[in-house]
């Protein structure tokens, strides 16, 4: 390599080649002789990131329905008195009850965010629930749990033991209701 | 238990145990919760944030899982104690900052911290060495149910739990695993990987988290998307995508010893000769170099220093452990020589 004073660039095939990199792509190892510039743009390509947050207020723009714009400034949220342009310009909302004040922006915000605005995780109504009541559905979800966990530990037999006691539960489950 | 309890402790994260715990450091996941009918902690007035410190606090000392923990206040800490709690991941770079009615909630074992007024009222965190993350799940979610049972939490049926960034939105839960990755960066396929991950939806951060850069090989990925998914499918997404990237680097690692196994050696016996003899070195220089040290303990190429003596460099030889370690404030130069001279210590002793 240190003969090869004039190996020129893998990439632009014209500058000299000064770094030199090694590539495995699908188990083959390639070796790669780039000039400066190339090199750069290559590992520049890795350290674009952007924080999410500061992408916000960006982004809430894209949801203001254009034929109520006076409305979308002046509309204020009665608990903590958050505007939406408020929120526009720092990216955070006041309160828990800034979600219902600015629903109709925020659900096609949150859906452009996650790809849906329906949440399908856990309720805190539900665990508050009578202990007791509560105990007695807490099987399933326990079980589908332990099911998940078997999946993707990959230990096969259990999961389906697992799936076999979940069906049986949820038989019962039915014939009781 | 007091700050300077902490300095002998192994961190959690650094136990070097656990599934796959050759490429995977930690398991984190942590939840967002905020409380219904108090403002968020950025537009909160100082009764109010009070009213949130005591009340969950208040709360936290009910739940059984939670019971051998202490609460330090962030006004009452040095800037030495604040960041010391940030190298051992016990608490964000944010938390840091304006200090007024936060805190922080750690227990003994230091695998769970709790922040209080950061972003959200309530980030509940747990961290689990290796490749764990349901377990990490099964633990945390018990101590969300119990303090559910004790806090009226902001949440709507169609939203889910509320937060003040609507990024968090939803299951209000971030999983992210630490990567060790040195043969991917090494045969220069990182940024494929990375290019991948964030077409995906994940997002990779450094060794301290947000607005972080990589650094020393290490990479925490964890999910973007919180609302949509329940949790399950969440950590199921996480760690399909996780196992893909162990199995790469693993591959990438045994294609190099195969293949340039003298070059690799020769790497990671600098590295470790640079350690054992310097007499001035930088926090990123040693980052940098152990992370070569671990690569050659993974692979068998250096015998004498099991993982945890590395794992436990990494954390004392971080600014705020030294100053504590010496018990005085030190400059960056001072910190350089101290760093080498400890690194010297504990390397050339065993």
């Amino acid at each position: 390599m240190e003969l090869n004073i004039k190996m020129l660039c893998d990439i632009c095939g014209k500058n000299p080649a000064t770094v030199h990199l090694t590539e495995i792509i699908d188990e083959q190892m390639n070796e790669l002789h780039l000039c400066e510039d190339c090199a750069r743009n290559k590992s520049a390509a890795m350290e674009q990131q952007f924080g999410l947050s500061d992408l916000l207020a960006g982004m809430a723009d894209f949801e203001k329905p254009s034929s109520k714009e006076e409305e979308v400034v002046t509309v204020k949220c009665p608990s903590c008195g958050l505007t939406y342009a408020d929120f526009k310009k720092i990216g955070r909302l006041g309160c828990g009850d800034c979600y219902n004040t600015f629903r109709k922006y925020l659900a096609p915000l949150l859906k452009r965010i996650h790809g849906s605005n329906q949440h399908i995780g856990k309720n805190p109504a539900k665990i508050k629930t009578s202990a007791r009541v509560y105990k007695k559905k807490s099987g399933l979800p326990e079980l589908k749990n332990q099911l998940q966990k078997a999946i993707s530990e990959e230990a096969f037999e259990e999961a389906a033991r697992l799936r076999d006691q979940i069906k049986e539960l949820e038989a019962k489950q039915e014939k009781e209701s | 238990m007091q700050i300077n309890d902490l300095i002998n402790h192994t961190s959690e994260w650094l136990k070097g145990t656990g599934p796959n715990s050759d490429v995977v450091i930690s398991s984190r996941i942590r939840l967002a919760r905020n409380l219904n009918k108090f403002p968020f902690p950025h537009w909160a007035s100082k009764p109010q944030l009070n009213a949130v410190l005591d009340k969950t606090s208040q709360a936290m000392e009910k739940v059984d899982a939670l019971k051998s923990s202490t609460l330090f206040v962030l006004a009452s800490l040095d800037s030495i104690d604040k960041q010391l709690l940030v190298e051992r991941h016990l608490m964000s770079i944010e938390h840091t900052q304006k200090t007024e009615q936060k805190a922080v909630l750690i227990n003994d074992e230091e695998n769970i911290s709790v922040m209080i007024n950061e972003e959200d009222h309530l980030r509940i965190q747990l961290m689990q060495s290796g490749f764990n993350l349901f377990e990490a799940w099964e633990i945390i979610n018990g101590i969300d149910d119990a303090l559910a049972k004790l806090l009226d939490y902001a949440y709507l049926d169609d939203f889910g739990y509320l937060t003040a960034c609507p990024t968090n939105t939803g299951t209000g839960m971030r999983g992210s695993v630490m990567l060790h990755l040195p043969a991917l960066v090494m045969s220069r396929q990182i940024e494929r990987v990375l290019a991948a991950i964030a077409k995906l939806s994940f997002t990779t951060r450094g060794l301290y988290g947000e607005g972080t850069q990589a650094s020393g090989n290490f990479f925490q990925i964890s999910n973007q998307v919180s609302l949509g998914h329940s949790e399950n499918e969440i950590i199921e997404n996480i760690n399909g995508l996780i196992r893909q990237i162990i199995e790469q680097e693993t591959q990438a690692r045994e294609i190099m010893l195969a293949k340039s196994k003298e070059i690799l050696e020769d790497r990671v016996g600098r590295s470790l000769g640079i350690l054992k003899s310097a007499r001035i070195i930088t926090s990123q220089e040693t980052i940098e170099l152990l992370s070569m040290v671990r690569l050659g303990s993974d692979l068998g190429m250096i015998k004498d220093i099991d993982r945890r003596t590395i794992n436990e460099l990494f954390i004392i030889t971080q600014p705020a452990h030294l100053q504590k370690l010496e018990n005085v404030k030190l400059s960056s130069d001072q910190r350089d020589l101290k760093r080498a001279e400890l690194i010297r210590k504990k390397l050339n002793l065993l």
